[in-house]
């Protein structure tokens, strides 16, 4: 019908909904990345000298490397030297949200999260993550009671160095992989939490992540310790502005549970996928990984990943103590000529351990989505268990899904199960929902939502909303 | 209520639809019979806004609106329904979310306030009684699994539950066994016991339906035309002497 194609070419032509540029005053480095910039960047953070060497070392290292090319995405060549790493608004520091800039605070009220609102409302506590200094955290004193440490990693370096030596590092090592050592030698900042032995942490700790100064690589570094019998819900979540040229992001998050400890940790990425003809959009080559390290330790990785123009992430479990539990549920949607390959990896070391992978990936317009994942189970680990279901998704006939697992299995007494399946959002099905008053847009997001209903259950109420919500802005104008 | 003038439709390069008039008043009942490949179902189609239809020109009125310039999600919302032929499964979306959705978007463009979960509930467990389906039926994906019947049936259900201004029944008959066939055609009766502002068209090959639903009038498609029209006394003649007769009155009206 005419009409029809009118209403869904206006809705494809909707531009990125969190597209804006914040103007505040920035501080910058030059271009390009030395010894030099990393012991000035090192300095202008006020780091003692392990920390400052302990980049160089990294940075040696990644001298040596070579960029990864085995993913199912294609992009061009990255120049390394063309890249600033640092960037950071220039007033700082700040003791509370009251002396941050007010175009700041706008930039946050347009994304919808207002840090104040947040606070008060969703019981958060926020580590604003702002480029690439941490602008405000809060909630930080209530935390603080129970022994809680919710700081951005400068700070952690600075105020918990033993702790920040002992783990930094301990999980992804700087030499584990060509961006995982870039980000060691250049990390700008990123959150830092410990819970102490036994603490249950009482809500959901929560960084929202936000790329804006122009072509400023943006490096991120998470490190969560979960001591013996904690607990902690950690949530991210990011949104990012329009911008021509193509900007990489290569963060590390590093995990650890120790004995009878546990981490959920949940994604919602939503960074600029390029335009319809792929032009610009974040790369994203992420090294996430936990270790659970101690007896009963669980991790968890929940992600929804609908952004980006490239997308290079897995987010691994290596399970080393006895009866440890690794998950993985991830949603991983591309549309127009967004490229994802992503997975897990569960490394099964300890005895009886379990892991469980729910992967669903939704592939549109002229998209790729490939899932990649790793279950090995090394020749020690007695009883281990394995269950991998990968589903996927095809709306329209020009996008791809590809499913690459691959299996390891060193023991005999290992248990492993795999199951796949490709379903396709048919016009036939569009319009028996479009005669039943239910709208094209809907009607994908009512099935997109039923397919995904999995894996949103295991995220936090607020984020399973907002993941649902994402998923309908993303797949807008895909089917016509 | 519906007017149809001089439908031309033509799928793939192909005439289907040569040229149909038909005219519904509110009250009333038609079948519309045909054989296989006349086009019936290309009208019911057409009707309900699919896709896929080049409509080469004719009009279609439903009370005093173009349905022409309607997307399908649009008609339905004027009360338009179409009990498809062939149900298609839609794994991850159960019954009473798909009815949940479907009643309250049709509501909100009645201006009508969307109906709470306990309304909803007892509404559904009304209807399902009246068409002896069991509850477990509405937490299962929209006909995901199901048998033919039990397809067939959950239109019906849907067809009760929604309520239609006007309901377009495509081949509901097919692939029925006379239980089924029966239990479909009372679903049928019970929404015609309100036909203040309401029509039904009932598309069908056999006459057997048409045993359980009388209709009003009975029009014979064929060829892409309406080739003859009556009284339900038409059905049983078609069912006597079969479709191969009107062959010879095609050419005369050609």
């Amino acid at each position: 019908m005419p009409n029809e194609s009118v209403d869904i070419n206006q809705i494809a032509q909707q531009e990125y909904k969190y597209g804006f540029y914040t103007d505040i005053e920035m501080e910058t480095f030059p271009k390009g990345l030395n010894e030099d910039i990393i012991r000035m960047l090192s300095e202008k953070k006020g780091e003692p000298q392990w920390m400052t060497e302990w980049r160089l070392k990294a940075y040696h290292s990644w001298l040596k490397m070579e960029e990864p090319h085995w993913a199912n995405v294609y992009y061009p060549p990255i120049d390394y030297q063309d890249i600033r790493y640092y960037a950071a608004p220039k007033r700082r520091p700040l003791k509370s949200l009251d002396e941050a800039d007010p175009e700041l605070i706008k930039a946050f009220e347009k994304l919808g999260i207002p840090l104040e609102e947040q606070k008060r409302l969703a019981g958060v506590a926020v580590d604003a993550v702002f480029d690439s200094v941490s602008v405000a955290t809060t909630y930080k004193e209530k935390l603080a009671e129970l022994g809680i440490i919710f700081c951005s990693i400068s700070e952690a370096i600075k105020e918990y160095p033993d702790l920040v030596r002992k783990y930094l590092g301990s999980v992804v090592p700087p030499t584990d992989n060509f961006f995982a050592a870039l980000n060691s030698a250049v990390f700008s900042d990123g959150s830092f939490v410990y819970i102490p032995k036994g603490v249950r942490c009482p809500m959901e700790l929560s960084t929202y992540f936000r790329i804006n100064a122009n072509e400023t690589g943006q490096f991120e570094r998470t490190l969560i310790i979960a001591d013996e019998g904690s607990y902690v819900s950690y949530l991210e979540g990011c949104t990012a502005p329009i911008r021509d040229e193509n900007q990489l992001h290569a963060a590390v998050v590093e995990l650890i549970a120790l004995d009878n400890a546990e981490i959920k940790y949940s994604t919602v990425q939503n960074w600029y996928p390029g335009d319809k003809e792929g032009k610009g959009g974040i790369f994203n080559f992420v090294t996430k990984r936990g270790l659970a390290k101690g007896k009963h330790s669980k991790i968890s990785w929940t992600q929804v990943e609908t952004g980006s123009a490239i997308t290079w992430k897995y987010p691994s479990v290596i399970l080393q103590g006895d009866y440890s539990i690794g998950e993985f549920y991830s949603v991983a949607v591309t549309n127009n000529r967004q490229q994802a390959d992503t997975g897990t990896k569960m490394i099964h070391i300890g005895k009886h351990t379990r892991s469980t992978i729910v992967s669903k990936g939704i592939s549109a317009g002229q998209s790729n989505n490939s899932y990649r994942g790793l279950v090995k189970i090394t020749a020690n680990a007695e009883y281990a268990r394995n269950f991998s279901q990968c589903d996927s998704l095809l709306i329209g006939d020009k996008c791809g899904a590809h499913t690459f697992p691959y299996l390891e299995v060193n023991n005999p007494t290992a248990r492993v199960e795999h199951e796949a399946t490709t379903s396709k959002i048919g016009e036939d099905q569009i319009f028996y929902l479009n005669q039943r008053g239910i709208s094209k847009e809907d009607a994908i997001s009512l099935i997109v939502n039923g397919y995904c209903k999995e894996v949103f259950l295991e995220l936090p109420m607020e984020f399973a909303v907002e993941a649902s919500k994402l998923l309908s802005i993303s797949l807008e104008g895909s089917v016509g | 209520m519906l007017k149809i003038k001089d439908l031309v439709v033509k799928v793939e390069d192909k005439e289907i639809l040569k040229g149909v008039n038909l005219e519904v008043n509110t009250g009333e009942v038609h079948a519309i019979m045909g054989p296989n490949g006349s086009g019936k179902s290309t009208l019911a189609n057409v009707i309900a806004g699919k896709e896929g239809y080049e409509i080469v020109s004719g009009e279609i009125w439903y009370k005093d609106i173009n349905l022409l310039e309607l997307p399908p999600e649009e008609r339905a919302k004027l009360g338009i329904f179409l009990a498809f032929q062939y149900p298609v499964e839609i794994p991850g979306i159960s019954n009473a979310t798909l009815l949940k959705t479907a009643i309250n978007e049709i509501r909100k463009a009645r201006g009508e306030e969307e109906l709470d979960a306990m309304e909803f509930l007892s509404l559904m467990r009304e209807k399902m009684k009246l068409l002896e389906m069991t509850e477990e039926m509405l937490s299962r994906s929209v006909n995901a699994g199901f048998s033919g019947g039990e397809k067939k049936r959950n239109e019906i259900f849907q067809m009760l539950m929604l309520e239609p201004k006007l309901a377009v029944l495509d081949e509901t008959d097919s692939g029925l066994d006379i239980d089924a066939l029966k239990i479909v055609a009372n679903g049928v009766n019970l929404l015609r016991q309100d036909m203040s502002d309401r029509a039904i068209i009932v598309v069908t090959h056999y006459q057997r339906l048409l045993n359980y639903i009388i209709p009003d009038f009975v029009h014979v498609l064929y060829n892409g035309r309406i080739v003859k029209s009556g009284n339900k006394e038409l059905a049983l003649e078609l069912e006597a002497k079969g479709y191969d007769w009107l062959k010879s009155e095609d050419k005369v009206t050609v």
